[in-house]
Formats: C-alpha cells, sequence, structure tokens
C-alpha cells in the first residue's frame, strides 16, 4: 500500500501566544508534531505493518520543519517529503496548502492518505477535504477506528460524540480523530535510523507552481489576544453556605440560572 | 447587484439545529437587505423545517428530498449543496461549524477553489467587506480574516455566539422543492451509534458541568451529570480525565478537544492547565470547584469554592432542586 501521511507543525500546547508587529511570535516556541497529525503518522504505521507497503510523511514548511519530519521517520514512517516554501510565499491560506499538495500528489499511485482531523493552531480543519476534492477520491474525516480489508476501508467515524460505521474503497484520505490510536514514542534506535531515511526537500517551482497559482483566497487582516480574564471571587465560610452562596449569585449577579 | 445568502439549514433528531437559526443572523449581518434563501436537505417532507428557517428570518427555503440525503455524506450534501449554489448563484454560504459543517463546506470550496473562514465567531462590516472574527490556538489568540477579491463570502460559525433573530410565525415566505440529480455515493453508511446520553451537544450547551481528574473515577461523574440534567445542560472532562477513563474523549475540552463558550461553565476537580482553559476560558460565566487553594482554574474562575467536590456537589445538586 502507498500511504501518505500529512503532517505539519505546530506550537507546543504549553506555549503561551505572544502578539509583535501583528505577527505571532514564534522565535521562542518549542514546535511539535501537530498532535493530531501523529494519530496520522501511528496509524499509518500500523496499517503499513498489517498489510505491507511504504509510509511517506510529507509537510509544507521551512527548513526547521525537517526536525518534525524526523520525529516521524524515527515513529516508523519510511520517507519523508519537505515542501520548503519559505523563499517563495509570505502568505498563504488552506487554498494555498491544497494547491501546493495537489501538484504534489499528481504524479502519485496512492491508496491512503492521512491527516489530523484539525491543527491546533489554525484549526480550520479544511486541507484534508480540500485535496481529496481535488484528487477526485473519497474522504472520512475524524476517525476513530480504521480496519482495512482488501480494497475496502471499514471506518468508525466520530460525530459529535456518536459514532458512525462506514464502508469505503481505495484510494482514500481520512482525517484523524483522537481515540483512534496511541502514538508511540520515538525509541533511541529509532532516532539513529530516521537520520539515515530519505528526505527529499522540494520548492513550489519543483512541483510547476509559481506565487500566483497558490495565491491565498483569504487574508488575515488581524491578530490579537483575548482580554485577560480577571480572578473572581473565592466564597468563604462553611461549605453549604458557600454552595448557598454561589447559587445566589449565579442567580441573581450573574443571572445564569 | 443585491446579495443572496444561502443557508444551510441542519436537523438533529428531526429538529433544526439552533445554529442554524443563527446561521440566518448571521446571513444577516453580512448583509443587512441580503436575500436570505434557507436550504433544507433530506429524505422525505421538510416543509415544517423549511418553515421554521423563515420564521427565523429566512426570506424563502428549498427543499432538497433525496433518499441519498437520508443521512448525512459529504458526497450527497456536497453534490446537493453544489447544484443548488450553480442554480442560485448567491454571493455568500453559511453554515454552523458542526460535524456537518466541517465537513461538507471544505469539500465544496475545494471543488470550486473558493476561500473560506472556518469556525467564525463575530461579523462586523468595514465599508463593503465582510470581516469574520475567529479563535486560533484554541482560543489563545484571535484573528480577523476576510474572503479577497469579492470573492463569494463563505463561513461556517461557531454554534452559540451569534445570537438568533427572535421567532416570528407571523413571517412567510415561498417554500419549493427542488429535485437534485445526486450520484452513486461512494461511502457507504452501515450504522450509527448513539453514544451521547442525552441530546444536547456540548458546543451548542449554554450550561457545561466538566470534571477533572479530581472526580477521580467513572463513579465520580455521576453528581456531575446528575446537576447537568436537572440545568438542563452538558458534562464535559479535561484531558486527565479521559486520559485516566473517567470518560469518553469526545467529552474532553480543550486545545486537543472542544472548545466550548458556554454562559456558565463550571469546573469540578480541574487543576486548570493551560491547555484546558484554552478550551473554555471564553465562557460567559466560570465557577471552579477545587481543593487545592493554589490551583490555575482560581485564576480565571468568576465564582470559586475551595473545598471537597464529593462534599460540595451533593449540596449543590440539592441547592439546585430546591431552586426548582
Amino acid at each position: 500500500m502507498n500511504i501518505y501521511v500529512l503532517l505539519k507543525k505546530t506550537f507546543d500546547t504549553e506555549d503561551k501566544i505572544v502578539i509583535s508587529d501583528g505577527q505571532i511570535e514564534d522565535d521562542s516556541a518549542e514546535f511539535i508534531i501537530n498532535p493530531y497529525d501523529e494519530y496520522a503518522v501511528e496509524e499509518a504505521i500500523v496499517q503499513r505493518d498489517k498489510h505491507g507497503g511504504n509510509v511517506t510523511v510529507v509537510t509544507i514548511g521551512d527548513e526547521d520543519s525537517e526536525k518534525q519530519l524526523r520525529t516521524a521517520l524515527a515513529m516508523g514512517a519510511d520517507d519523508a517529503v519537505l515542501i520548503n516554501t519559505e523563499d517563495d510565499l509570505e502568505e498563504g491560506d488552506q487554498f494555498t496548502t491544497t494547491k501546493i499538495l495537489e501538484a504534489f500528489f499528481e504524479d502519485k499511485e496512492v491508496d491512503l492518505i492521512l491527516a489530523g482531523n484539525v491543527a491546533i493552531d489554525e484549526a480550520s480543519g479544511q486541507v484534508g477535504p480540500r485535496l481529496a476534492e481535488r484528487l477526485d477520491i473519497p474522504f472520512v474525516t475524524t476517525i476513530v477506528d480504521l480496519e482495512i480489508d482488501g480494497k475496502t476501508a471499514k471506518i468508525d467515524k466520530d460525530i459529535e460524540g456518536d459514532v458512525e460505521k462506514l464502508e469505503v474503497d481505495l484510494p482514500l484520505l481520512v482525517t484523524c480523530q483522537q481515540g483512534l490510536n496511541e502514538p508511540r514514542y520515538t525509541s533511541l534506535p529509532g532516532i539513529m535510523k530516521a537520520k539515515k531515511k530519505p528526505l527529499e526537500e522540494l520548492e513550489i517551482d519543483d512541483l510547476d507552481l509559481d506565487e500566483d497559482d497558490v495565491e491565498a483566497k483569504t487574508e488575515t487582516v488581524d491578530i490579537f489576544l483575548p482580554p485577560e480574564k480577571q480572578a473572581g471571587r473565592v466564597l468563604e465560610g462553611d461549605v453549604a453556605d458557600q454552595v448557598k452562596e454561589l447559587v445566589d449569585l449565579l442567580k441573581n449577579e450573574a443571572k445564569v440560572l | 447587484m443585491s446579495d443572496k445568502i444561502l443557508v444551510v439549514g441542519e436537523v438533529a433528531d428531526g429538529e433544526l439545529r439552533n445554529v442554524s437559526f443563527e446561521a440566518i443572523a448571521a446571513a444577516k449581518e453580512i448583509s443587512a437587505d441580503a436575500e436570505v434563501v434557507a436550504l433544507l436537505l433530506g429524505d422525505g417532507d421538510l416543509n415544517g423545517q423549511a418553515e421554521a428557517m423563515i420564521h427565523h428570518g429566512a426570506d424563502r427555503a428549498l427543499t432538497v428530498s433525496h433518499e441519498n440525503l437520508k443521512e448525512y455524506t459529504s458526497e450527497g450534501y456536497g453534490q446537493a449543496v453544489m447544484e443548488v449554489m450553480e442554480d442560485e448563484e448567491p454571493t455568500g454560504v453559511v453554515m454552523g461549524h458542526t460535524s456537518i459543517g466541517k465537513d461538507v463546506t471544505p469539500k465544496i470550496a475545494g471543488r470550486l477553489e473558493l476561500g473560506l473562514i472556518s469556525d467564525a465567531i463575530e461579523i462586523e462590516k468595514d465599508g463593503d467587506q465582510v470581516v469574520f472574527t475567529r479563535p486560533i490556538y484554541s482560543g489563545k489568540a484571535f484573528e480577523k480574516k476576510v474572503i479577497k477579491d469579492d470573492g463569494l463570502i463563505f463561513v461556517t460559525i461557531r454554534p452559540n455566539n451569534i445570537a438568533m433573530l427572535e421567532k416570528d410565525e407571523s413571517r412567510s415566505g415561498d417554500i419549493s422543492a427542488k429535485e437534485v440529480d445526486i450520484k452513486d455515493l461512494r461511502t457507504v453508511i452501515k450504522e450509527i451509534i448513539r453514544k451521547k446520553t442525552d441530546g444536547i451537544d456540548m458546543s451548542e450547551a449554554n450550561i457545561v458541568i466538566a470534571g477533572g481528574r479530581g472526580v477521580k473515577s467513572e463513579e465520580g461523574f455521576k453528581s456531575l451529570y446528575e446537576l447537568a440534567d436537572l440545568l438542563g445542560g452538558a458534562v464535559g472532562a479535561s484531558r486527565g480525565a479521559c486520559d485516566a477513563e473517567y470518560c469518553d474523549y469526545s467529552l474532553q475540552i480543550g486545545q486537543t478537544g472542544k472548545v466550548i463558550t458556554p454562559d456558565l461553565y463550571i469546573a469540578v476537580g480541574i487543576s486548570g492547565a493551560i491547555q484546558h482553559l484554552a478550551g473554555m476560558s471564553s465562557s460567559k460565566v466560570i465557577v471552579a470547584i477545587n481543593s487545592d487553594e493554589d490551583a490555575n482554574i482560581f485564576n480565571i474562575a468568576d465564582y470559586g469554592i475551595v473545598g471537597d467536590l464529593f462534599e460540595v456537589m451533593p449540596l449543590l445538586v440539592e441547592e439546585i432542586k430546591q431552586l426548582q
């Protein structure tokens, strides 16, 4: 099976967001593989180990993105592709990303593409379905179980807490939801091996694209932080009295009951 | 040319979801004098729902009934919406940012190569330009976004953020059935397993009672469910509680779970890690119940009780019962 994983790096979930000059400061940020993409990497490896084949991890980013690709290789992916847009693109959106990936996949034989259901930074969840549509293959978002039987995938899809069981033929794109699997930790031998695994670097020019082809359809005009929430009142006294006071405050002061 | 905005309605358990009414209000905010056209998809009689959309501010409604629209699939819905878009040539399309909205809008945007703004919580006008605010980094920051080059205004809105218009049963409008040709579906739905304990979806609930590691067990969540039932709210959880298997991951609130903005959020035995706060700190009123007075959650709570939750929760349940 030819399995591809779409991966992006995101800020570590521990990181605070700092804005300077209208941009999010990323100099001091710790980057990780987007947590939902980690499920995708894990699932790709599990499926390859079961059915044979090859796992390629693809990212669009800058030269620092190699770090996350090496992590995915250390987890067990076979090879990686970095589409480096650092010198070519100032700003992009989900259209931009999809256009680049569409060009990348144009000459690829694909059985399965896995992605995170959402990235925890931009959180649009658009790129997976957009790409499937461009490649004219079916997609299933927010999957929590995947079983491949010959050419058919049997999938459990999370729909806001309920589970939908469905079947669909390969080739297929899926986006991964929490609960699908437990991503493995990288081992030292894995990390050593990853250093020697193939990592191809491309620029959009190599995909016969130029800046105009991928120009964003949307534009961010402002970024700001939410107003800082003030600490409120910690109630005092006997627990029973505190509870009484709380209900009274919720009803008469906050007016939410 | 005047504006025409298509609002795709969404039905759960036979009832339109509130976010569909909120989407009508959003359409009016995008363009006050736009003609708002509601679109209802399903298999069977959709006239009641079409009427409800008109009562909530839509000017007219289109219904598409087809056996391939009985259950939602991205393919069925995608084909139907795109055919209606081709016919109606709207200047905008609005949907809820729900499981269905998240699934079908990027498919349509991909096919038609459109810009799409997902998960908007606020709409404002800057001259002729429509500016959407949306959370990024799970609410740790926000961005304002526009669709460039006078493109179709294509947006999904987060439930519970844009107030719906008041229902007016005297409103009337044209309801017409539309025939749509839907090709065979590649995805086959075998069955849907209901796991939710009640009908209230966490992202649409006005009140959320969330438990953390402090709740200590699945059993410990019982008092949270009891309180949620009394208040007509939903139960949520921190990642810690999900990891410890006290509850399902679908209940997780935070940076790798759901981001919610209820009117009242009661955090029970939740310490308040930065990842959790990202998912709930925009709630209107926050209550924290925790035995650790130094817990971070108290820094953002409007009201706090420092105490043993197993002592506090039964008292709170009783007090609410008396109130009712």
